[in-house]
């Protein structure tokens, strides 16, 4: 029999390893962008030309990407539902499908970045866009990271193995959700 | 058939509730969609009567609901363990008081004993800019060119 490292099986506070990891992580993932955010927000209060220059990022393509993170989290939840009933093969077809969605949500991404920066909206022209790229920057790289994790997850789960990993990628795939949730409203919406 | 294909094939449908769950899971989403397409189209139609406040509720309000269902549903924070719940309030309210500590000398640009010289110029250049291309991109020259 494989034997694994004490602190993957034991639960101090009653909840697993894992789970309480993921948790950790994305409490200081909360600091990260709930800073960025907050600074955000103070800036755009403060300086009411962030609403002219917002009025040139297209809210149709950010509700496209919206969209497309919803239904990837319907897909990861659907997945983790598979694995908690030991169902490996399935859940690891719902967490392709989650990795579908993140690979469109950056493609529109590209699209959107390449455009906008043709037209000579880059990190440098001024204060919002910089805030832009960094914000939609730094989330991206989360989805990224996020879809290969859940690519390497779902290998296993396809072999019934460690499937209780299917439930902590999906926690984290919901956490960036939440963080675009945010993002939409604030710099496509408000302008 | 494989043994997984078995496995498969032998758990399907071994929990009476899991339809349910799968239910409640399709419901939380098309409730997601339908706040998301209210997010999109609230906005719009704020604008076009002029009422902040519904621009700020359909756009903000709203995000938070969508928040709230993804944590609570979909990261099951409703049914995990109340340690989870303080770690990330705690998170949440030093998110708050970094807000509460630094906004004033961001949103305000002078105080009784300080004067934010540098972003009143931007704010000053971006308006006559904006005046002189209201629909363009302006020239992005920065204010110390001026």
């Amino acid at each position: 029999m494989a034997t694994k490292p004490i602190a993957t099986t034991r639960s101090a506070t009653t909840i697993p390893t894992g789970r309480l990891a993921i948790w950790w992580v994305l409490a200081s993932e909360v600091v990260i962008f709930g800073g960025l955010l907050a600074s955000y927000i103070m800036h755009r209060l403060g300086h009411p030309e962030f609403g002219d220059y917002a009025s040139h990022t297209n809210t149709y393509i950010g509700a496209v990407n919206t969209f497309v993170l919803l239904t990837s989290s319907y897909f990861a939840v659907r997945a983790h539902n598979e694995a908690e009933h030991g169902r490996g093969k399935a859940a690891a077809k719902w967490l392709y499908l989650t990795c579908l969605g993140a690979v469109m949500f950056l493609c529109i991404k590209s699209f959107e970045w390449h455009h906008e920066i043709s037209e000579g909206f880059t990190i440098t022209k001024n204060a919002f866009w910089s805030f832009y790229y960094l914000a939609a920057g730094l989330h991206a790289c989360h989805v990224i990271g996020g879809g290969i994790i859940m690519l390497i997850i779902a290998e296993d789960a396809k072999k019934n193995k460690e499937l209780q990993r299917v439930e902590l990628i999906g926690i984290y795939w919901h956490f960036v959700d939440v963080v675009w949730i945010f993002l939409f409203p604030l710099l496509y919406i408000a302008k | 058939m494989s043994a997984e294909a078995k496995h498969d094939a032998t758990t399907a449908g071994a929990d009476p509730h899991e339809h349910d769950h799968i239910k409640h899971y399709t419901k939380i989403y098309v409730t997601l969609l339908v706040l998301f397409g209210i997010s999109v189209l609230g906005p719009v139609v704020g604008s076009a009567v002029g009422s902040k406040a519904l621009v700020l509720i359909t756009a903000f309000g709203i995000a938070l609901v969508k928040a709230y269902l993804v944590c609570a549903h979909f990261m099951h924070l409703n049914i995990e363990k109340r340690y989870i719940g303080y770690l990330l309030t705690t998170t949440v309210v030093f998110m708050f008081l970094f807000y509460a500590g630094v906004s004033p000398d961001v949103m305000e640009h002078r105080g009784r004993n300080w004067e934010n010289v540098a972003a009143q110029q931007e704010t000053l250049r971006a308006q006559r800019e904006h005046a002189l291309h209201p629909e363009g991109h302006g020239e992005g020259v920065p204010a110390e060119e001026h």
